[in-house]
Order: C-alpha cells, then sequence, then structure tokens
C-alpha cells in the first residue's frame, strides 16, 4: 500500500499546488537553516581518527605555575590555566621515561626545500619533527616505502617522509623512496610517501585545525630536527630566553607536544601516575614551586578542552533547529487545514472499507512525501547557506563548509522524521473523522 | 441478509437527546429490493449508516450476513464493510484527484488485491455498467449520470453481498434518474440485494419492498410491490403520509 499511498501524496500536491508549495518552502527553509549550522557543527564535531580517539593521549604538565599574565590570559587559552604544549625539557623527559608502547613527540616548523629539477625555483613547505611510532599510532597511511625506524630516532638519521601532494610536485608521483630531498641545505633520503590523510580536525595540530593548506607535507626525525636546530613555527616564554639554540632546549618555552597511545585502562592509570610522579620529582628538585598539576586528555576530551567547536556554533545550532520548529509548526497548521478540507474523501474512503491505520497511514505517507520534498528544498538552501559562510570565513573554511554524503542523509532524515513528526496530529485527526456525518452532509 | 432487532440510535449532548432510531426492527433477505421511505429527519440515512457500519448504534441488535456486528473493532467492522457492502451516494462521492479506472480501485486496493485480480473485476464491473470507454475519464468530465454509473460500479466491483443506495437519483434529471434506476433493476434481477433510501414515490414503487420511516421507527411494511401505473396514486400518497 506504501507504493500507493505515496502516488495519492503525488496526486494531492498536483491538486492543491500553492499549499503544498507553501508546506514545501516552510519546511524547505527550516531545513536549510538548521543543517547549514548543523553542517559546520558536525565538521568541527566529527572524531577524526575514529577508533582510536579514546587510545590516543596527550599529556599536560603546569610549569608556568600561579604567574599572573596581565592583558595576556589567552597564552593559555585553557580554562583550568594548563599550558596546551610542553616545553622541550618535559618532551624530551616523557620519551626517554617510555612510558606508553607508542609515543611520539613532535612540533611544527617549516623547510626550505630545494628540488632536483633545477628549472623548479626553492620553496617553503610546511613540516613536523616527530618520532617513528608517529605514522603507526596515527594509522597514517603509505603508497609507498614505510616510515623510518626507532632506531633511525636514535641515529638521527637524515631520513624523510613526504605527502603524495609532495611527492607529485617533486618526483611527478613516481616512487621516490631511496630518492634524495635537499631541504635547508641537507639531503635527506626519502624513505616513504604518505597515502591521501587528512584527519578532521587535525587535533594534533589544533593551529591548523580545518586548513588544509597548512598541512605538513614533511616529516622527519625530532632528534634529527634538534640537532641541526630546525626552529619551531609557535613558541611560548613566559620570561625571555637567553640566546642559542641550547638556552632554548634548556628554557620554559613551551613549543612542543606529545601523544601517546594508551591501549588498556590500566595503562591509562599508569601513565597518569608516571605524570604525577613526574611534576612531583619536577617540584621537588625545585623545577616547580607550586602544586602538581597534570592532565592526560584522549583526542575528544582533548577537543573539547581546547572548544575546538565554540560554544557561539553550538547555540547557532539550537536556534536553527528552534527555527525549523516554527517553520514545522506552520507547516503543520497548512496540513492540519488540508487534511480537514479532505475530510469528505476521507469518509468515501472509509465507506468502502479504508479502516483508521489505513487513512493514518495514507496522510503520514503524505506528511513523509512532504518532507521528501522540503528536504530536497532545504538541501539547496543548505548548499545556498554554507556558500554564504564560505564567503564570509574564506577558503580555510572549505572542510566545514562543504556538503558530504552523510551531511544530505542526515537533512533528508531530519525533514522526513520532523515533517511526519508534525503531521501525526492532522493525520490522527483525519483518520478520526465520523464517516457517517460527513456523508449526511455533503 | 440484514436484521436489526430492537434497534435505537441516540445522539446526545450535554442538553439534548435526540432518538433517531427507536426499537428499529427490520429484515431484509437475500436477493431483495427494498426502498426505505420517510420524511426529511425521519431516520433513513441514519439507518443506512448504521447499516453500513459507518456508525454505531446504541442498543439492540444488528446481524449482517449472520455476523453480529456487536462489539466488532473498527478493523473488523471496515473488513466486513468492504466484504460484504457497497455505497452508492446521492452525490456520488467519487474522488475528484482520480479518474474512473482509480475511482473504482479504491475498495479493492483496502481490500489487498493484486493488481491483475483487480484490473479483471475493474474492466468487468466497467462493461457491466457500461463505462469501458471512459476509464481515464476524470469526475469533472462526466455527466451526473455517468458519474452515479462510476458511483455504482465501485460499490458492485468488490462483488458485496448488500447494496446500499442513499437516493441515487436525487442529484439527476429524470432521463439520467431513469438509466440509473434500470440499472439498479437490472442489478436487482441479477440476484443483489439493494436497500435503497429514497423521497421519491415513484423509484420506491419500482422496489420489490418498502419500508417506512417515521420519527425512528418503521410505521408501515408493504409486503407486495406496487408498480407505477399499476397501484393506486392515492394509495402511494397515503403510504408516504402525504394528503391528496
Amino acid at each position: 500500500m506504501f507504493g500507493y499511498y505515496f502516488r495519492l501524496s503525488l496526486r494531492s500536491f498536483r491538486r492543491n499546488i500553492i499549499l503544498t508549495g507553501l508546506m514545501v518552502l516552510a519546511i524547505g527553509v527550516g531545513i536549510g537553516a538548521s543543517m547549514t549550522t548543523l553542517t559546520i557543527y558536525r565538521a568541527m564535531a566529527a572524531d577524526p581518527i575514529p577508533g582510536k580517539s579514546a587510545r590516543l593521549f596527550t599529556p599536560q604538565i603546569d610549569n608556568y605555575g600561579p604567574v599572573n599574565l596581565g592583558s595576556d590570559t589567552k597564552a593559555f587559552q585553557t580554562a583550568d590555566r594548563l599550558p596546551v604544549s610542553l616545553t622541550y625539557i618535559d618532551a624530551v623527559a616523557f620519551m626517554r621515561a617510555h612510558a606508553a608502547p607508542r609515543q611520539a613527540a613532535m612540533y611544527a616548523t617549516n623547510v626550505a626545500v630545494t628540488p632536483a629539477d633545477t628549472k623548479q625555483l626553492p620553496f617553503r613547505a610546511p613540516a613536523r619533527a616527530t618520532y617513528a611510532d608517529f605514522f603507526a599510532m596515527f594509522d597514517v597511511p603509505f603508497e609507498y616505502g614505510a616510515p623510518w625506524s626507532a632506531q633511525d630516532d636514535a641515529a638521527r638519521a637524515p631520513l624523510v617522509v613526504i605527502t603524495r601532494q609532495l611527492n607529485d610536485r617533486l618526483f611527478g608521483g613516481a616512487n621516490s623512496v631511496g630518492r634524495t630531498v635537499t631541504m635547508n641545505g641537507d639531503p635527506y633520503r626519502v624513505v616513504g610517501v604518505m597515502d591521501s590523510w587528512n584527519p578532521e580536525p587535525r587535533f594534533y595540530d589544533l593551529n591548523n585545525a580545518f586548513d588544509a593548506g597548512g598541512a605538513d607535507e614533511v616529516y622527519l626525525p625530532f632528534t634529527l630536527a634538534i640537532a641541526r636546530q630546525i626552529q619551531s613555527n609557535g613558541l611560548s616564554c613566559l620570561k625571555s630566553v637567553g640566546s642559542g639554540w641550547q638556552a632554548l632546549l634548556a628554557s620554559e618555552c613551551i613549543w612542543t607536544s606529545v601523544w601517546v597511545e594508551l591501549p588498556t585502562a590500566a595503562s591509562v592509570r599508569a601513565y597518569r601516575s608516571f605524570l604525577t610522579n613526574y611534576g612531583n620529582a619536577q617540584r621537588d628538585s625545585g623545577r616547580f614551586h607550586w602544586p602538581t598539576h597534570v592532565a592526560l586528555r584522549n583526542v575528544r576530551q582533548w577537543l573539547a578542552y581546547r572548544q575546538v567547536v565554540s560554544q557561539d556554533v553550538s547555540t547557532l545550532v539550537l536556534v536553527s533547529f528552534a527555527f525549523l520548529a516554527v517553520c514545522l509548526l506552520n507547516a503543520l497548521g497548512l496540513m492540519l487545514a488540508k487534511f480537514m478540507a479532505r475530510l469528505g474523501q476521507v469518509s468515501v474512503r472509509r465507506a468502502l472499507g479504508a479502516n483508521q491505520r489505513a487513512i493514518l497511514a495514507q496522510c503520514v505517507v503524505e506528511s513523509g512525501t512532504l518532507g521528501l520534498t522540503g528536504a530536497a528544498v532545504g538541501l539547496g538552501f543548505t548548499l545556498l547557506g554554507l556558500g554564504l559562510a564560505r564567503g564570509l570565513f574564506g577558503d580555510s573554511s572549505a572542510v566545514l563548509t562543504s556538503l558530504n554524503g552523510g551531511d544530505v542523509a542526515i537533512a533528508i532524515a531530519v525533514s522526513v522524521c520532523t515533517t511526519m513528526l508534525a503531521g501525526l496530529y492532522p493525520s490522527w485527526r483525519a483518520s478520526r473523522v465520523q464517516p457517517a456525518w460527513q456523508l449526511k452532509t455533503q | 441478509m440484514l436484521t436489526m432487532k430492537n434497534l435505537s440510535k441516540v445522539y446526545r449532548t450535554d442538553v439534548l437527546e435526540t432518538h433517531a432510531l427507536r426499537e428499529f426492527t427490520v429484515e431484509v433477505r437475500e436477493g431483495e429490493f427494498v426502498a426505505v421511505t420517510g420524511p426529511s429527519g425521519s431516520g433513513k440515512t441514519t439507518f443506512l449508516t448504521i447499516a453500513g457500519l459507518l456508525e454505531e448504534f446504541t442498543s439492540g441488535e444488528y446481524w449482517l450476513d449472520g455476523v453480529d456486528t456487536r462489539g466488532l473493532n473498527d478493523r473488523q467492522r471496515s473488513r466486513l464493510r468492504n466484504e460484504k457492502i457497497g455505497f452508492v451516494f446521492q452525490s456520488f462521492n467519487l474522488i475528484p484527484d482520480l479518474n474512473v479506472y482509480d475511482n473504482i480501485d479504491v475498495p479493492l486496493r483496502y481490500r489487498g488485491l493484486r493488481g491483475a485480480e483487480r484490473r479483471r473485476l475493474i474492466q468487468e464491473v466497467l462493461q457491466r455498467v457500461g463505462l469501458s470507454s471512459r476509464v481515464r475519464h476524470y469526475p469533472s468530465e462526466m455527466s451526473g449520470g455517468q458519474q452515479q454509473r462510476a458511483a455504482i460500479a465501485r460499490a458492485l466491483v468488490g462483488r458485496p453481498r448488500l447494496l446500499l443506495a442513499d437516493e441515487p437519483t436525487g442529484n439527476l434529471d429524470t432521463q439520467m434518474a431513469r438509466g440509473v434506476m434500470e440499472l439498479l433493476e437490472e442489478l436487482h434481477r441479477g440476484g443483489a440485494t439493494i436497500v435503497m433510501v429514497t423521497h421519491d414515490p415513484e423509484l420506491a414503487a419500482r422496489a420489490q419492498r418498502q419500508v417506512h420511516i417515521m420519527d425512528g421507527r418503521i410505521v408501515e411494511l408493504e409486503a407486495e410491490p406496487v408498480l407505477v401505473g399499476q397501484g393506486s396514486v392515492e394509495g402511494l400518497r397515503r403510504a408516504f403520509g402525504r394528503s391528496a
């Protein structure tokens, strides 16, 4: 009977084209507004590494203490005033302790790449200095080759992993494993070429959380980068630092981070304990003059803590869904009017053998069909809304403002379900009509 | 086929109680053509809607084709209505969005018949009422007589045991009314059980039996059919309670 009811719905739409148009417009505008904000919200709140986000953790430690930052309170960026990065001292100490099965310290940098083809000009590429575990821990796929090894980390081997895009640029997409890339004037041997990989949001580098243009193109051993004095992109210091590379490494400036993989609850507890003990040891040694303050957060907790989804966006989603409710309320009123105007037909159908449930089903299918049409119009409005958002925020927001298959499915589901829900009362009213009364008064 | 015993129907509001049918007892046998007459407000249509299971009664008994209809739920009543009863209304009540074919298809849809079976039944009934050439026409594209023929086809397509007609010629001119009446008579000759509500004494006289309702009660039953042209006009006037 579903197909029959669906065809009846289409006939009903054709018969009341203006009323139907008004209902579809009301639903479409509501869906458009809510889906625009929801799409942005979903992109922001997406799990960047599904299946592993609960096992990947980043540690924090309070090396600043209860200092008065004056107007520079944004330096912390967090509610609990814990620094969001680590000092080199702490990162190296965590790596040496090897308290997790997999661990990688890292920092963002830039390298000057000199192509072998002399016709190409040198260019700067975003790079990441890290450890071999980075690739296994974050499930990085490889097109050619493999990551360097832990022995290479220890040996400070001049090796490099490059992205597919850089490989296309430097080697025309060929298998470049074993070939040499000149960076900052030094030769590096390519050991691996990454396949497409772009977790969104980029949880380990929230300064470029959604910016596709800011993605790292080169990965090199952390130990080698330190040895070659390759500077970090970001540096946050409370006090002035003495001159020279060694002074920076020994300073309390924060510019590195560490990610660890902790597969079990017991390993998480053990790592927390290690962090606390480490903090206590630092206080006992006289480095910290305040109570130990450490934290360990997994990917989801880290994204929430860093407020990747801002409160404004969350509020906007709520407001837009309230707007959708208003639109649906309008559609409900129009549906009620439409169904009530058709009570004569309903009575005839009842006289011909339709039971109340059949009438209810017919009206609900009609509501659902209306929702489906509303979804199509709503998707148009959503694309318009996302286009406006891209115009406002620029191309760097492309990840946030693009509509994928999941978003389209959500839009259709939300539209159909909410319209059917709104149509339940009018449908119920129609199904409860007393056919005898209607037929007597005709 | 249809038996009502001491049936009553009371409409109640906060301040008013209206007895539409009182101690109503009637029996319609299989194959009968019964005309139900009576003045406006006498309870004719209430009788018809109760007979058609569109309305529940307050007390008494109603047996339809051997089934006690008391206590049936909506689904059971709808199924019984769909399988055993065909309705013909004064204002045709064709669904304007649907063409003739689809209008006739409606009761078969609710019976859950397969497409081929529905097509066969619809073709048969269209031939029977002489509307085979109007299959794709919409109600608004047909005359009143054709619309009523389509409505009768819709009532008959499911091969009901009982045809209930409420003023089937009330909205038709004389010529069209004659055509529709002849069709009903032909159906009766073919074995159909018909109960027809009418104001028209001439049409009532063409039925096999007449039941006259006054103030919700049956006041007179004529056992013998009175054929127009053969019975006395004065007798008909008496039967319908009108002065000469």
